[in-house]
């Protein structure tokens, strides 16, 4: 039972985590109605970025966070502004192949990485990396803690954000109807431009929180890409509310798996999980919560 | 105040305006008709610069409108109430009265406004926290009727506002028309329902196959055999 409960709660926390992941997967899907496959490797740069400023400045991940969102809010809004907003131009480019450049993109990124760091293994052990508090009777890891903690703020901020200010109503316009939107004298660009910022900035939150309890090398952003993928399509494509569903369902299924079955299973699980959704719930939580 | 002169308008290489030009003068309700295909929600486009107008001009006002981007077309005070209503769906009511209200004095104003648009639609209000997507059809128009209005338009475009509505809502969605109208609103009407339109406007265009083929004010038309013949069927 202790087991059961222990593992119910590290899949609860990590889930909050890959929520912040699917979320920022979502809004660009529901602005840009692309799947953002270099979505884990904008993680993986935060991730380097955060390691630098610890190993070379002594910086503490969590006070990294303040460097490493505004870090890759502007690379993405470059990707953007430079990369995804031109290929819409051009008419002889369908809009679904944009998401043949973020392959492309995810691609450079990682070797341009590995070009400055090598492939090595590289981690960011602080003084509380392995810390564990124990709570009636289970033992829960504090750094997993504050990154749900933290991860939990940034939803519910984002979600005020967008509920809250024109700009995020503008972005929701945006992602529903986009030539409507023009018609209301909102910039469609200017909000993609800023939607990939923003996307950019919540999977980097994710990837500095990440840091003290993971490893780092230049590959890790496919395994998170993928993992933003089926958050995304688990949480029924482009619904918000969907996506914090599929982040928890993601991480249970994750922690589960690999107490219950073997830490080499923790990815396959998640895609079982994945398959079954795709086989018996086509839309995602969606189809079962309507929002 | 708004002046088309001489629009050309293609998708790809497909031309579906031909020469197109007309008017509207300050204070009238004019209206654009013609059947299903003429190229009345081209025209309306290209207004709002999603479209080109080629080597033709668009002012209000003696402002040039076209080569402005469409997201600043709203500036120039000419809000379009699209063909299909397109309102954001899954946004309540009430925010989608916002996203109309972004800019300048608009968003300035904005309580006030929402007020007017309220007391223009009160049935909008009983459910302003209801998502737009969950109005019935009429409802839905009234919506972006007032999603319109909320930019404090000078020049207001309907997109055939009666499609697919019940009779009794035809009627009462053109008495909408004509309240906005009477507080000072110039408005530019698209219509396939030539009865209800003729008898209210000021002046009318018929556009056939993507040119002006016929011009005058209602009363003319509803006293000229052709368009009784072709339009009335009487
Ligand atoms: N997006 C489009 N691409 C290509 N052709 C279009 C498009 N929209 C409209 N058309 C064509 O342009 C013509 C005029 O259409 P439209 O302006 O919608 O007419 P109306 O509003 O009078 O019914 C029609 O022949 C229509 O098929
Ligand atoms: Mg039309």
């Amino acid at each position: 039972m202790e087991v059961f409960l222990q593992t119910l709660v590290a899949g609860i926390l990590k889930g909050g985590l890959y929520a912040l992941i699917g979320l920022g997967m979502t809004l660009i899907m529901g602005v840009m109605g692309i799947i953002n496959l270099a979505h884990g490797q904008l993680m993986m740069i935060a991730m380097y970025v955060t390691y630098v400023l610890f190993h070379y400045m002594g910086v503490d991940p969590y006070y990294a966070l303040i460097v490493s969102m505004p870090s890759l809010f502007v690379l993405g809004m470059l990707i953007q502004r430079f990369l995804l907003n031109p290929l819409m131009k051009v008419e002889a480019i369908l809009p679904e192949n944009q998401v043949l450049m973020t392959v492309g993109i995810g691609m450079v990124l990682t070797e341009v990485i590995r070009f400055i760091f090598s492939s090595n293994y590289l981690s960011a052990q602080t003084s509380y990396s392995s810390e564990v508090r124990f709570v009636g009777g289970i033992s829960i890891s504090y750094p997993l803690s504050i990154a749900f903690v933290v991860a939990t703020v940034l939803t519910l901020a984002l979600f005020w954000f967008l509920i809250k200010t024109d700009l995020g109503r503008s972005i929701r316009a945006v992602s529903q109807d986009p030539e409507a939107a023009e018609l209301m004298g909102i910039n469609a660009e200017r909000i993609k431009i800023i939607t990939m910022g923003l996307g950019s900035a919540l999977v980097a939150a994710a990837g500095t929180l990440l840091l003290p309890i993971y490893y780092l090398y230049p590959d890790i952003g496919g395994p998170f890409t993928r993992r933003a993928f089926v958050i995304t399509i688990l949480g029924g494509l482009g619904s918000t509310v969907g996506a914090i569903f599929g982040g928890v369902t993601l991480g249970l299924a994750e922690a589960f798996g690999s107490t219950y079955i073997g830490m080499e299973f923790e990815e396959m699980i998640g895609l079982v999980i994945f398959l079954l959704v795709l086989l018996f719930l086509p839309g995602g939580f969606k189809r079962l919560t309507k929002v | 105040m708004l002046k088309v002169e001489h629009i050309e308008v293609y998708y790809g290489d497909l031309q579906v305006l031909w020469d197109v030009s007309f008017e509207v003068r300050q204070g009238e309700i004019v209206v654009l008709l013609g059947a299903n295909g003429a190229g009345k929600s081209t025209t309306l486009k290209t207004i709002s610069s999603l479209l080109s107008p080629g080597p033709g001009t668009i002012t209000l006002q003696g402002r040039r409108l076209d080569a402005v981007p469409p997201d600043k077309v709203i500036e120039y005070g000419v809000a379009h109430v699209p063909e299909g209503r397109r309102l954001f769906s899954e946004m309540t009511v009430e925010e989608n009265l916002i996203v109309g209200a972004l800019k300048g004095e608009a968003k300035a104003k904005r309580e006030e406004t929402m007020k007017w648009v309220y007391s223009l639609f009160p049935r909008l209000h009983e459910r302003k926290k209801q998502p737009a997507g969950t109005l019935s059809g009429g409802e839905q128009q009234m919506a972006a009727i007032g999603r319109g209005l909320m930019s404090l338009p000078k020049l207001i475009m309907f997109d055939e506002p009666s499609l697919g509505l019940a009779p009794i809502l035809v009627s009462e969605i053109f008495g909408i028309v004509k309240t906005i109208h009477e507080q000072g609103v110039t408005v530019l009407l698209v219509e396939q329902n030539v009865k209800h339109t003729l008898a209210m406007c000021d002046r009318a265009y018929i556009l056939e196959n993507g040119r002006v083929t016929m011009t005058g004010t209602g009363e003319e038309f509803l006293n000229n055999p052709q368009v009784r013949e072709a339009y009335l069927g009487v």
